[in-house]
């Protein structure tokens, strides 16, 4: 566990280096926000009636997806691993006293930390601060609070162990651009990052509903606003826990597979 | 007009080599075709809910989308050059540009070349016809061109936000992450009608980065939602070429004060 906290340490203080970049990070996820803010204030301006969901939850929906995008956002790639896989250099990974799985687990945990605390921590102020309509608002009570954290926390460890199943996908594939642009576009729509899931039609909701992805994003950020009640909120989190047993027990899984078929040629 | 047919030259070499890697492109193109495709049913979704946006209909809203997404496809295509510059910038891989007796624009721009983003420009290419085809609008040659002038003009407007950031990177050497703002950000933003906007979004994407006057302005026009003046409205799209004018002479001062980072 010491040397995971390590690598985890280690890449939490590389990320901390680029901070121009993260002064960019914001200004974009500021902007950003903004403009899908305006587009759904101009459709909800006739007859908002008949939408599942009022028009401030969805704002502060908003503002969420674009604080925790690195928390999130299943496209977040390091390069290193999959470099390291086509490139063989994976000989070394295997030489470490420790497992490989938990090893990239910590190192991808830690990178997304990273980022996030850098860019949530100036982001969410901002936000709670701004002028309405486009302020974030508040959660209903402190145990909606309580249970966003949780739920978010649990959600970052899904997105971790799925982006875990891309690389140990490249182990087969070798090349990485093709298949994971595909998985990450698809996961990307289905955790109602491009649309939210409360404004999809039923029929798409059913088949999110099957898949892990809504799990990440949309369902921390509906029991933050209160759209999904406490009690709902409580059965979604062991459905999350499910989830997490299945992923990283099936990622380990692939990845012993992966790894006894690995030849590694000299040189 | 030798810099035409060199241009070309590197165009079939790149084409040559990517497609080196068979499989990896036709996925990467299919990957490309599926991105605006996602962004495009969440906005069907939207009007299937709300059935209109402030007096705007599904096609028309439609029709916006497919004119602002084929300009980005179409100028990632050729411009990719411009946008991965910091990159050619750090290596210190300019200086070679720089000795040969060619022109850098036409360099950096043959440098590289996205045949995968064809998969984006067809998606966006569905999208137009498909507007076109259920909007009822009564056509003539005016119209035609003016929307020809939109879709050309909007690579313009693209591809010199490109041109101007690659050309920051001289004094930066990292390229700016700001840059996406302007590009994605002004993507996304232009893919709805402009009028739905604050004030000073409107402002600034009219007067300072033109989209407006490339999409929503000639627009209006196209679908009869003005009356008189036509003449200024169907020039309106020239905008995007008068943009690209400061954003080459900045370029060529860039390209002055370059020095080599030496790697």
């Amino acid at each position: 566990m010491r040397a995971y906290t390590s690598v985890w340490r280690l890449r939490f203080l590389l990320g901390l280096q680029y901070r121009t970049a993260a002064f960019a990070g914001i200004a974009t996820q500021l902007f950003f926000g903004f403009i899908f803010i305006m587009i759904y204030i101009a459709f909800y301006e006739h007859g908002a009636g008949g939408a599942p969901i009022d028009l401030p939850d969805l704002i502060s929906y908003t503002w969420l997806q674009q604080i925790f995008l690195t928390l999130i956002m299943l496209w977040y790639r390091d390069n290193e691993i999959f470099r390291l896989i086509t490139s063989g250099n994976i000989a070394y990974e295997l030489c470490r006293p420790c497992g490989i799985y938990g090893f990239w687990y910590a190192k991808l945990l830690g990178q997304r930390l990273a980022g996030a605390s850098l860019r949530c921590l100036p982001l969410l102020p901002i936000a709670l601060l701004l002028p309405e309509p486009y302020r974030l608002g508040f959660p209903p009570s402190i145990a909606n609070l309580g249970l966003f954290i949780l739920s978010l926390a649990i959600g970052l460890l899904i997105v971790v162990s799925v982006s875990m199943l891309l690389y140990i996908s490249v182990f087969w594939t070798m090349s990485p651009v093709g298949s994971t642009l595909l998985i990450s576009i698809a996961g990307e729509f289905f955790a109602g990052m491009v649309i939210p899931v409360p404004l999809m039609p039923e029929w798409l909701q059913k088949i999110v509903n099957f898949l892990p992805f809504r799990w990440t994003a949309d369902f921390p950020f509906r029991v933050y606003t209160g759209h999904i009640p406490e009690r709902e909120a409580l059965l979604g989190i062991a459905a999350q826990l499910a989830w997490i047993v299945v992923l990283i027990g099936f990622g380990q899984w692939l990845l012993s597979r992966a790894l006894r078929r690995t030849v590694i040629q000299g040189g | 007009m030798s810099g035409v047919r060199l241009y070309f030259k590197y165009l079939s070499m790149l084409f040559r080599s990517q497609m080196q890697y068979r499989a990896s492109f036709l996925l990467l193109t299919f990957g490309q075709f599926f991105i605006p495709f996602a962004v495009f049913a969440s906005l069907y979704f939207m009007f299937e809910r709300f059935g209109q946006l402030r007096g705007w209909s599904f096609f028309e809203v439609a029709l916006i989308f497919g004119v602002i997404h084929m300009a980005f496809s179409i100028a990632e295509c050729f411009a990719r050059g411009f946008d991965m510059f910091s990159s050619l910038v750090g290596a210190g891989e300019f200086d070679r540009l720089l000795v040969r007796p060619r022109s850098t624009v036409v360099q950096v721009l043959g440098s590289q070349f996205e045949f995968t983003r064809f998969g984006r420009l067809l998606q966006s290419a569905i999208v137009l016809v498909w507007a076109l085809a259920k909007l009822p609008v009564d056509w003539n040659v005016a119209k035609g061109i003016t929307l020809a002038l939109m879709i050309a003009c909007g690579v313009f407007i693209f591809a010199g936000i490109f041109i101007l950031f690659a050309t920051l990177c001289f004094w930066t050497v990292q390229g700016l992450e700001v840059a996406n703002i302007f590009t994605d950000g002004g993507r996304e933003m232009a893919q709805y009608p402009l009028d739905i906007y604050k004030r000073w979004v409107t402002v600034f994407f009219t007067f300072v980065i033109p989209f407006g006057c490339i999409n929503y302005l000639p627009m209006l026009y196209i679908l009869d939602r003005v009356e008189g003046r036509d003449l200024a409205y169907m020039a309106m799209p020239l905008a995007g070429a008068v943009f690209l004018v400061p954003c080459v002479l900045v370029w060529q001062i860039g390209v002055r004060h370059y020095r080599s980072t030496g790697s």
